[in-house]
C-alpha cells in the first residue's frame, strides 16, 4: 500500500476503571498504533483484553484515562464543541456485537437508520428519506418492505445488516466493527464479511475489526494487531502474523482455532501460554522487522536484529 | 451392537398464531455407544429442536411430536410420560445448553447444584452427594473443589461455569451427552480446553455424544460422525471424512466455501445467497432449491430421497440420481475439500 495517510492514530492510550474503593482494572494499559485509510485493522484477543474498551474508547463512547486518539489529525478526546463533535461522530460510527441488544426494540428499522440522519439534519424532505432507507435497505440485502418492522421480526443476520445499514446511513470514513459476526451462522457470516468488503470498496472506508475469530479476522483484515491483559503483545501484516507470529501469546491463539480439517485436527498440537515467562516490566512495544512490532524486552529485541 | 439411540422419522411441530412451524420434518439417524455425531446447519434447521426432543423437552401445548420415535434401549422416549421421562432425563440423558451464563442458577452455590440430580437419581444421602460432587468438579478441571463448592455462578469465570455445567450433565454418569453449542459464547484458547475435556471423559466414560454447533472447524475437531441439517431435515450424513473430503450436498459444499482458507484474502468468499425457508409453508420440493445453484427441475416438484454414497455416506440431492448431469462443487469449494488447514501446517512446523 503506497502513500499511506494515517485515519486514526492512536498513542499511549490509556482507559483504567475504578473497581471498588482501591481496585483499579487497567482494562487498556498504553496501547499505540495507527490506522491507515482504507485498510481494515483486525484487533484480536480472548474476552477481557481490553479489545472492545480500545474501541469504544477510540469512538470517545468512554473518556480516555490518558493517551491521545487522533482522527484525521485532530485529537478525539479533550474539549470539544458540540458541533465539532457531531462532526466527528458522522465520521466515525460503530457496528455492535450484539444484533439483539443493540436496536431499539421499540422503534421500526425505518426509523433507527433513520435516526443518525435526522440528528445530523443530512436529509429534510421525507420522500427522499424513505428513498434514502430503501436504498440503504437495498445496498445491506434486505427488502424495502422490511422498512416498517420492528427489530424481534427478524433473525441475528438481518438485524447485523440492520445495525451495518444505520452506521451507513451518516456515510462515515471510519467504523467501528466490534465482533460484528461472532453471533451469526458461518453461512451468515460470509455474507455479513462479504458485504463489508464491497462496502470498503465502494465507499472508501476503514475498518477497525475487533473480534476473537481469527480465520475470519485473518481474511478481512490487512494487518492484526493481538492484545493481550490490556496490551498489544504483537502487530504486523495479517499474513506474516500467521506465517510467522514471534509473540508466545499469539503462537498459543494460533494453536487454539480449530480448522474444518479433521486430518489437521487429529494432529493438533496446542501451544499453552504462560505470562510469567516474560520479564513484563522491562516488556516494550518495539519494531523487530519491517512493520512487525512486539512487545518485548531489549535482550530480545537486540536478538532479533542480530539475527538480520 | 445395537446403537444406544436410534431417531426414527422424528418430526416435531409447533403452533404459533402464524400457523404451525414445521421445525423438523423427517430426520433419521442412529448413535453408536462411545461415538460423536456432531449436527451442524444454521439457526432454525431444526438442531436444536431435535435434540430437545430427545431431551422431551419440547414444550406442550405448543409443542408436538406428530410423527416418528426415539428409541433409546428399546423404549419409545416420545411415548413415555412426564414422569418417566423425569427419570431418564440428567440420569440417562443429559445436556449440556449453549450459554453458561444463563443455564446455571444464579441464587444456588454450585455445590448445591450438583448436588441436586445426584440425590434426585441416584439417591446418595447429603455427605456421598458432596464427596462425589467434589470429585466431578475436580474431573471437569476446577481447582480448589471443595472451596469452590460454596461459591455462587457470578464468581466463576464464563469457561469456569461451562466447567460447571459439564460436571452437573455428567453428575449421574450419562449414556448420552447432548452439547447444545457447549463452546460458542467461549474463546478460543477455552473452548479448545473445553473441547479437550468433553473427549477426554468420553474416552473415560464411554459417553455417547451428541454435539451440536455451526462451528466447522470444531466439528472437525470432535467428530465421528457429521450430519448436516437443513429446514428441518438431514440433508447429508457421513463420517468426518465423508463430510469434509467428500461431500456430496450442494449445501454442505455452501458450508465449506464459506469458510475462509488461510491463502484465501483475496477470493470472495463464497456465501451462501438468501436465508432458509419459511418453515411454516415448507416449499415444494428440495427445501434448499431456492438458495442452490445446481438445483435441477425436479428439485421444485418433488423432495429427494437419500441417496447411498458409501455405507457409511448418505446425502438427500438429485444430484446423486442417475439421471442428473455431472455437477462438480466450484474450484474455491474443491481446495477445501483437498484440507483447509494445510497452508496452515507447514507453517506452524516452521515455528518448532
Amino acid at each position: 500500500m503506497m502513500n499511506k495517510e494515517k485515519i486514526v492514530e492512536v498513542k499511549n492510550l490509556k482507559q483504567y476503571f475504578q473497581a471498588g474503593r482501591k481496585r483499579i482494572v487497567k482494562a487498556v494499559d498504553g496501547v499505540s498504533f495507527d490506522i491507515y485509510r482504507g485498510e481494515t485493522f483486525g484487533l484480536v484477543g480472548e474476552s477481557g483484553c481490553g479489545k472492545s474498551t480500545t474501541g469504544r474508547t477510540i469512538i470517545r463512547l468512554y473518556n480516555a484515562t490518558s493517551g491521545e486518539v487522533k482522527f484525521n489529525g485532530i485529537d478525539v478526546h479533550g474539549r470539544k464543541s458540540k458541533k465539532d463533535l457531531k462532526q466527528f461522530n458522522r465520521q466515525m460510527q460503530m457496528i455492535f456485537q450484539d444484533p439483539y441488544a443493540s436496536l431499539n426494540p421499540r422503534m421500526t428499522v425505518k426509523e433507527i437508520i433513520l435516526e443518525g440522519i435526522e440528528i445530523h439534519g443530512l436529509i429534510k424532505d421525507e420522500a427522499k428519506k424513505t428513498m434514502r432507507v430503501e436504498e440503504l435497505l437495498d445496498t445491506v440485502g434486505l427488502n424495502k418492505e422490511h422498512a416498517t418492522r420492528y427489530p424481534h421480526e427478524f433473525s441475528g443476520g438481518q438485524r447485523q445488516r440492520i445495525g451495518i445499514a444505520r452506521a451507513l446511513a451518516v456515510d462515515p470514513e471510519f467504523i467501528i466493527a466490534d465482533e460484528p459476526i461472532s453471533a451469526l451462522d458461518v453461512s451468515i457470516q460470509a455474507q455479513v464479511v462479504n458485504l463489508m468488503k464491497e462496502l470498503q470498496e465502494k465507499h472508501g472506508l476503514t475498518y477497525l475489526f475487533i473480534a476473537h475469530d481469527l480465520s475470519m479476522v485473518k481474511y478481512i483484515s490487512d494487518r492484526i494487531a493481538v492484545m493481550y491483559a490490556g496490551k498489544i503483545v504483537e502487530l504486523a501484516d495479517s499474513n506474516e502474523l500467521y506465517k510467522n507470529p514471534l509473540h508466545p501469546y499469539t503462537r498459543s491463539l494460533l494453536s487454539a482455532i480449530p480448522l474444518p480439517d479433521p486430518d489437521f485436527e487429529r494432529t493438533r498440537e496446542r501451544k499453552i501460554y504462560d505470562p510469567a515467562q516474560h520479564d513484563a516490566d522491562n516488556a516494550k512495544f518495539r519494531e523487530v522487522k519491517q512493520g512487525h512490532w512486539l512487545l518485548c524486552t531489549e535482550e530480545v529485541y537486540k536478538a532479533f536484529q542480530g539475527n538480520q | 451392537m445395537d446403537p444406544i439411540l436410534d431417531v426414527r422419522h422424528l418430526h416435531v411441530f409447533f403452533d404459533t398464531y402464524g400457523g404451525t412451524v414445521q421445525a423438523v420434518r423427517g430426520v433419521d439417524f442412529t448413535l453408536e455407544k462411545g461415538e460423536t455425531l456432531a449436527i451442524v446447519g444454521e439457526s432454525g434447521s431444526g438442531k436444536s429442536v431435535t435434540v430437545k426432543a430427545l431431551m422431551g423437552l419440547v414444550t406442550k401445548p405448543a409443542g408436538h411430536i406428530p410423527e416418528g420415535e426415539i428409541l433409546f434401549e428399546g423404549k419409545d422416549l416420545t411415548k413415555l410420560s412426564d414422569k418417566e421421562m423425569q427419570k431418564i432425563r440428567g440420569k440417562d440423558i443429559s445436556m449440556i445448553f449453549q450459554d453458561p451464563m444463563t443455564s446455571l442458577n444464579p441464587t444456588m452455590k454450585i455445590g448445591k447444584q450438583i448436588m441436586e440430580s445426584l440425590i434426585l437419581h441416584q439417591k446418595l444421602s447429603k455427605s456421598e452427594a458432596r464427596n462425589r460432587a467434589v470429585e466431578l468438579l475436580e474431573l471437569v478441571g476446577i481447582p480448589d473443589p471443595a472451596s469452590r463448592m460454596n461459591q455462587y455462578p457470578h464468581q466463576f469465570s464464563g469457561g469456569m461455569r461451562q466447567r460447571v455445567v459439564i460436571a452437573i450433565a455428567l453428575a449421574c454418569n450419562p449414556k448420552v451427552l447432548l452439547a447444545d453449542e457447549p463452546t460458542t459464547a467461549l474463546d478460543v484458547t477455552i473452548q479448545a480446553q473445553i473441547l479437550e475435556l468433553m473427549k477426554e471423559i468420553q474416552r473415560k466414560m464411554e459417553t455417547s455424544i451428541i454435539f451440536i454447533t455451526h462451528d466447522l472447524g470444531v466439528v472437525a475437531n470432535v467428530a465421528d460422525r457429521v450430519a448436516v441439517m437443513y429446514a428441518g431435515k438431514i440433508v447429508e450424513i457421513g463420517t468426518v471424512d465423508d463430510i469434509f473430503y467428500h461431500p456430496k450436498h450442494p449445501y454442505t459444499w455452501g458450508l465449506l466455501g464459506s469458510m475462509p482458507t488461510v491463502d484465501s484474502d483475496d477470493e470472495k468468499l463464497m456465501a451462501i445467497p438468501g436465508t432458509p425457508p419459511d418453515l411454516i409453508n415448507p416449499p415444494k420440493g428440495d427445501a434448499f432449491a431456492a438458495r442452490n445453484e445446481y438445483a435441477l427441475q425436479i428439485d421444485l416438484e418433488e423432495e429427494p430421497p437419500m441417496f447411498k454414497v458409501s455405507d457409511t455416506h448418505y446425502a438427500a440431492t438429485w444430484l446423486l440420481h442417475g439421471d442428473a448431469p455431472d455437477v462438480e462443487p466450484s474450484e474455491a469449494v474443491k481446495k477445501r475439500m483437498k484440507g483447509i488447514a494445510k497452508g496452515n501446517l507447514s507453517a506452524g512446523k516452521e515455528n518448532r
